[in-house]
């Protein structure tokens, strides 16, 4: 591989494996307080298949980037800037009606994300990688769809805690579908989609999720970013401390 | 099979899965093809989840058993085609029903988990009037179900 486009593929795999990093921590801080006892293993289930995209994907930026030895020097050992995550997952759950709506949200994005990925990518063992990502992200939206449906559905209170989550995550979701010149060169190069290219069928399947929860759509401009180029909000450095307190306080620890 | 790689396969074909220790790696059609290059046997496992942690324990068994034989393996995960629930074998199927785990249907669409749609039999009384009670179990590969017969709780393998 030419050495500008490790660059690209390294840093492409950073992003997505940091979403799916700290998109899994946030959703396993759940583990032992979801609501019923069920959604206490939904919830570590899709953290910990979360988790593992992230460490597939580290691993396959480690063979590239010889910098890094192995993935957990890439998930614990990093300083907060050199995360590449977008700034909607590293935002606290707040309520669980708030959890599922930014799963719903993410997995759907991902599920076309991957989509795209098994038709067309230049590095191979992405979209051998794709295939399988695939299935387990659509398991994942369909489980968070029926969960704001039925909250969006439910009671005048569920209702009113799903349009708050709503307006709680609008913010962020500019940023997911941002292009910059990164996708654009990744775009170009046939290795990653472009964001916005993936905007079309994940709004078709939201605004149908949302419909049936009488619940609104939200408004998509570009409000809160930064995430991409490692400048994150508060709640990262709380995230931060707490993913990487074993490597920081025992170095070199392991299993 | 390569030739050359009996050996290797004599050895394997016995080993369990950890979290479905009734059931051999060779059931599950988890392991994909054992090869050889000029040094090495290099030994293909398609993971059921790409984050199961059985995995890992897999690798070391795999190692360790031919480690025994002489053989130091390369072990490689393959994601492409994707592991599915069709290559579970017929022998599998039955084992799982034994021990009280639904077996997964056979796969039509490329969905996962989609036996919502189906279904479901109560592998302890045989009643197919079953409701799911959750997407998930207890671990990744499997989904909550109940009997509305004999009332009993089971697990459903995922169709994957």
């Amino acid at each position: 591989m030419k050495s500008n486009t490790a660059d690209m593929v390294f840093e492409g795999l950073l992003r997505i494996a940091d979403d799916n990093l700290i998109l899994g921590h946030r959703t396993s801080e759940w583990c032992g307080h979801a609501p019923t006892l069920e959604e206490d293993l939904a919830l570590p289930n899709i953290a910990l298949d979360l988790i593992g995209h992230a460490q597939t994907l580290y691993c396959l930026a480690c063979e590239i980037n010889s910098r890094y030895k192995n993935e957990d020097q890439l998930a614990f050992l990093r300083l907060e800037h050199e995360y590449k995550n977008l700034l909607l997952v590293e935002q606290e759950n707040g309520d669980f009606g708030n959890t599922v709506l930014r799963l719903f949200y993410f997995s759907t994005f991902m599920k076309y994300f991957w989509e795209r990925v098994k038709i067309n990518c230049c590095f191979k063992k992405l979209k051998e990688f794709s295939e399988k990502a695939f299935l387990e992200t659509s398991y994942h939206s369909r489980y968070a769809s029926q969960w704001v449906v039925t909250l969006g559905d439910g009671t005048d209170e569920s209702n009113l805690k799903m349009s708050n989550a709503i307006s709680n995550l609008e913010p962020f979701l500019g940023e997911l579908f941002n292009n910059d010149d990164f996708t654009e060169m990744c775009s170009q190069n046939d290795f990653l989609p472009e964001p916005t290219s993936i905007f079309d069928s994940w709004k078709n399947e939201v605004e149908t999720i949302l419909q049936k929860g009488n619940l609104n759509f939200p408004d998509i401009i570009l409000k809160k970013r930064g995430g991409r180029k490692g400048e994150h909000s508060e709640a990262f450095g709380y995230l931060l401390s707490d993913l990487q307190y074993m490597q920081r306080a025992y170095p070199n620890s392991s299993w | 099979m390569e030739k050359g790689t009996e050996k290797a396969w004599d050895v394997l074909k016995d080993l369990t899965d950890p979290e479905l220790p009734f059931l051999t790696l060779d059931d599950l059609g988890v392991i994909r093809e054992i090869k050889r290059n000029d040094k090495n046997h290099v030994v293909t496992i398609a993971p059921t989840y790409i984050g199961c942690p059985a995995i890992s324990v897999i690798e070391e068994k795999i190692a360790s058993e031919l480690k025994k034989i002489g053989i130091s393996p390369i072990i490689e995960k393959s994601f492409s085609p994707p592991w599915s629930s069709d290559w579970i074998s017929e022998n599998g199927r039955k084992k799982m029903e034994e021990f009280g785990i639904s077996p997964p249907h056979p796969r039509k669409t490329e969905t996962i988990g989609d036996s919502l749609l189906k279904e479901v039999k109560c592998p302890q009384c045989t009643s197919y009037r079953t409701e799911k009670v959750s997407e998930f179990g207890s671990t990744a590969c499997k989904s909550l179900y109940r009997c509305l017969d004999c009332k009993e709780p089971f697990d459903h393998f995922k169709c994957v």
